[in-house]
């Protein structure tokens, strides 16, 4: 089902909960994470229409079904991006090369959300949840109901943004959403340096992210035993800030130090390796960067800020073994075949889940939308 | 309720369990001196074994309560509820762990603000800097998802807490998140902060810490007008240059913070820019050419930097001694909160302009310019008959010209008790009916800071949702929604 309208979207889910009619909530489809459900499908292809692009105010008013491309192909004619650049195919089309190539690049802004994906810019400016300034969203028992605005600055009343980012189409639909956006940075340029010691990488990465660098991005790449870290500017003074962290790099005894001046292969790549056939996804600690690469041969990592992807074989006991040594640190599977994907979510809190549990139940009265797939059986 | 108060002296010991007038009067009001209630009394926890002991004694005895850290609130937030129990964390100041390798801290709700920064230099910072930052609480900022100058580029509180312990209201004590980011489930840590106190008390905060910028360049530029300085700030932000700060202040803000401040500034000149840019040394450098630059083409012929870190301050202690410079031009003011898309200031400043002289009232302006936030004071005499309540109505107005402006209510201050009335007017029934959702799965007794945020009084219906008439509603002190 696909509706074109808001209105049509909480109509059409107040009649699927009436009827009891599990809902699994559809935008570009790139993102099959969590438990499988069978359901009625609600696609967003309907609701794609960019209704504010408010270049002035770095601020637009979106639909949950615009494709995240498409809007910031449009950003991007006035120097702006919304800040955030995850892989925007799915798994399979990633691996066949066809991010890099711009191709099946479907996912869409309200999938970004409701999935809480993120790519290498979120070192310096967050993730979706830091960038949503304002979200409508339409819930099971057909209200449609608005929460914060669409200027950067708002405390009034709850934010139910926040609420609905990571939420996997568990508790409604999310029809519209306010977003800030950022300047697209003049030029690039990223400092490079590689070392195969995890201990002396681990350092290295906390060190940089402990000086005040302002870079765009800090990532790890770690595969087959050889590990690199890329630090990206955005600036006009991109490449002096660049051969300054390299000149860092040196300092922490890193090698084959370099300064890439047309760097997005670099990056692309990053956001390829966020996805795959078997993605466990950490939530970690700088101090973490040595114990997950070694639960792994490949991770993609954000050090600064404890997150990390690690690609496993596609096995149960594998992904079984990596969370065991990477335990009580809470690992999410991704990309992973749909039967391994049963077991997708690390446990809350006994005390967390059961707030969880409360809001699931207002949110979701008909208790549609992805039941019995999220966190704790909710 | 005597028995509660028996119990709750049990729990905090008698030393810290007031209930004369004379020490709930320090308590009657919070920032926002024209509301004010006595509670039947107020316990002041040292650990969060105890405010978990008065919250579940307060859930028994089914007494609203209100958490209270530093009392420095703008929105009458911290209001107590009259008889209810008031919960003040001010004991509660550890510094309980300081993890620079993870950049983390993690404090108790009664640490300030300004403590926090402390703790990490000088290699770290925490960014969030409201201007009530050497007393306010690391709770009280939880609760309001406080802002402050440098809020444009850094962010808000609810961009730096990766995790909490909490009570809720049944007495409950409750871990989200912690050092990590993205725990599993929904973010329940997003959905707190900014709650207002409503959703429960936060008794531990762990928070992101920032790496301290290399350097910090500042500068005031005078213009004719604050409609060239609003050009100033457009073209500033449209050239990508995203500062640290960029506060506005008006001519009346200018001659009232002079007097108070002595920093040299012109008095009589239209709008005074402070422009503030912070990072990485060589990138700083040339974007500051660039601002200096902007200031000038948008027709300010002064333009003073600072040379040192003390001329700096003298800026900064100028633009901050705004408010209360206020109050030497005027008995009383009113300060709003209003937030606007950043282009339309120019007409709401207009618009502002009108009303002031519409009501012959005095309004001074000071705002955090990149991120369209105004602080208007409306300037009056309490002690004439009937000219309060013109200033509330001149002010609700202003947050009237925000919303037309497609703005909002409250930036920073939060909506508490003196914003409420003002909610229907920026979201509609449906919207507001999911806030109460959300309220009611934290607090469905609904005994954590009633009367705050939501406009009129609610009550929880049950899960899912069967109608059964509800004692108060029955007896018309209360309406379902």
């Amino acid at each position: 089902m696909r509706p074109d309208t808001p209105q049509e979207a909480a109509g059409l889910l107040r009649t699927l909960g009436e009827e009891g009619r599990p809902v699994r909530p559809r935008g570009g489809g790139t993102k099959d994470w969590g438990p499988v459900v069978d359901g009625v499908v609600v696609e967003t292809g309907g609701l794609n229409r960019t209704l504010e692009h408010n270049v002035g105010d770095f601020t637009a008013v979106l639909e949950a079904g615009v494709p995240l491309a498409e809007a910031q192909a449009a950003f991007a004619e006035h120097g702006q991006m919304l800040a955030i650049d995850p892989a925007l195919a799915s798994a399979d089309e990633v691996g066949r090369g066809d991010e890099a190539a711009g191709r099946g690049s479907t996912a869409t802004v309200g999938g970004v959300i409701a999935a809480n994906d993120s790519g290498p810019l979120r070192h310096r400016y967050g993730s979706m949840r830091d960038l949503v300034v304002g979200t409508t969203v339409a819930l099971s028992d057909g209200t449609l109901a608005r929460s914060g605005g669409k200027v950067i600055k708002n405390v009034a009343g709850y934010d139910l943004g926040k609420l609905f980012t990571g939420s996997f189409g568990t508790l409604g639909l999310i029809v519209r959403v306010a977003v800030r956006l950022h300047p697209l940075p003049p030029r690039t340029a990223t400092a490079v340096g590689a070392s195969d010691d995890l201990d002396r990488l681990g350092a290295a990465a906390r060190a940089l992210a402990g000086l005040p660098l302002e870079a765009d991005c800090l990532d790890l790449d770690w595969r087959d035993g050889a590990g690199r870290l890329l630090v990206r500017f955005g600036s006009a003074a991109a490449g002096d800030q660049a051969a300054a962290a390299a000149a860092r790099m040196d300092e922490l005894e890193l090698e084959d130090r370099s300064v890439v001046e047309d760097d997005d292969e670099l990056w692309m790549a990053q956001r390829v390796h966020q996805r795959g056939e078997c993605i466990l996804k950490v939530s970690g600690r700088s101090t973490d960067l040595a114990a997950v690469c070694r639960a792994g041969s490949a991770v993609v990592g954000r050090p600064a800020l404890g997150l990390y992807w690690l690609s496993l074989p596609a096995e149960a006991e594998t992904v079984a073994a990596a969370r065991a040594a990477l335990a009580p640190r809470a690992c999410t599977l991704l990309d992973a075949p749909a039967a391994l994907r049963a077991d997708a979510w690390a446990a809350p809190e006994a005390g967390a889940l059961a707030v969880m549990a409360r809001i699931k139940e207002r949110f979701d009265p008909a208790r549609i939308f992805r039941p019995g797939t999220f966190v704790g059986g909710l | 309720m005597e028995g509660l108060i028996w119990r709750l002296r049990d729990v905090v010991g008698a030393d810290w369990c007031y209930t004369a007038e004379h020490q709930l009067r320090t308590y009657e009001s919070d920032g926002l001196l024209q509301y004010s209630a006595l509670p039947a009394v107020a316990v002041l926890p040292g650990s969060a074994e105890q405010v978990q002991g008065c919250v579940k004694a307060c859930a028994d005895a089914g007494v609203p309560w209100v958490a209270r850290g530093s009392g420095s609130g703008l929105s009458g937030g911290a209001l107590p509820v009259a008889d209810g129990v008031l919960i003040v964390t001010s004991r509660m100041k550890r510094v309980l762990e300081i993890d620079l390798a993870n950049q983390r801290v993690c404090v108790e709700p009664g640490v300030t603000n300004t403590a926090v920064s402390s703790a990490v230099a000088p290699d770290y910072f925490y960014p969030p800097d409201p201007s009530s930052q050497i007393v306010c609480s690391i709770g009280g900022n939880v609760a309001e998802n406080s802002g402050g100058a440098h809020c444009f580029k850094y962010g808000f509180t609810t961009n730096y807490v990766c995790g909490l312990e909490v009570v809720l209201s049944d007495g409950e004590l409750v871990t989200l998140g912690g050092r990590e980011l993205d725990p599993p489930g929904y973010d329940l840590l997003g959905a707190f902060v900014g709650s207002e106190g409503t959703l429960g008390i936060a008794t531990k905060v762990w928070l992101r810490v920032m790496p301290a910028p290399e350097t910090v360049k500042t500068l005031v530029a005078f213009f004719d007008s604050t409609h060239a300085a609003g050009e100033a700030v457009s073209e500033i932000v449209q050239s990508g240059v995203v500062p640290g700060a960029i506060e506005m202040m008006d001519r009346v803000a200018i001659e009232a913070s002079e007097a108070m401040a002595h920093a040299g500034y012109p008095v009589g000149r239209g709008a005074a820019l402070l422009v503030e840019l912070d990072g990485a040394e060589r990138e700083c450098e040339a974007r500051f050419d660039e601002v200096v630059a902007v200031c000038e083409r948008c027709g300010s012929d002064d333009v003073r930097v600072a040379r040192d870190e003390a001329e700096r301050q003298l800026f900064w202690k100028t633009r901050k001694s705004a408010f209360p410079a206020m109050g030497r031009l005027s008995p009383n003011y009113f300060v709003q909160d209003g937030v606007i898309p950043r282009t339309k200031l120019p007409e709401v400043l207009e618009a502002i302009d009108a009303l002031a002289e519409e009501y012959g009232m005095l309004v001074a302006n000071v705002f955090h310019a990149g991120d369209g936030n105004l602080h208007p004071l409306v300037c009056f005499d309490g002690r004439n008959a009937g000219e309060a309540e013109r200033a509330e109505e001149l002010s609700g107005r202003i947050l009237d010209a925000c919303l037309e402006a497609g703005g909002s209510i409250t930036g920073e201050h939060g909506v508490g008790v003196d914003k409420k009335k003002h909610m229907p007017k920026m979201f509609e029934e449906a919207d507001l009916d999911a806030f109460q959702r959300l309220r009611c799965a934290w607090d469905p007794a609904g005994l954590a800071n009633p009367g705050k945020v939501m406009p009129t009084p609610r009550l929880c219906g049950e899960v899912p949702g069967v109608y059964r008439q509800h004692p108060l509603e029955a007896a018309g002190l209360a309406e379902r929604f």
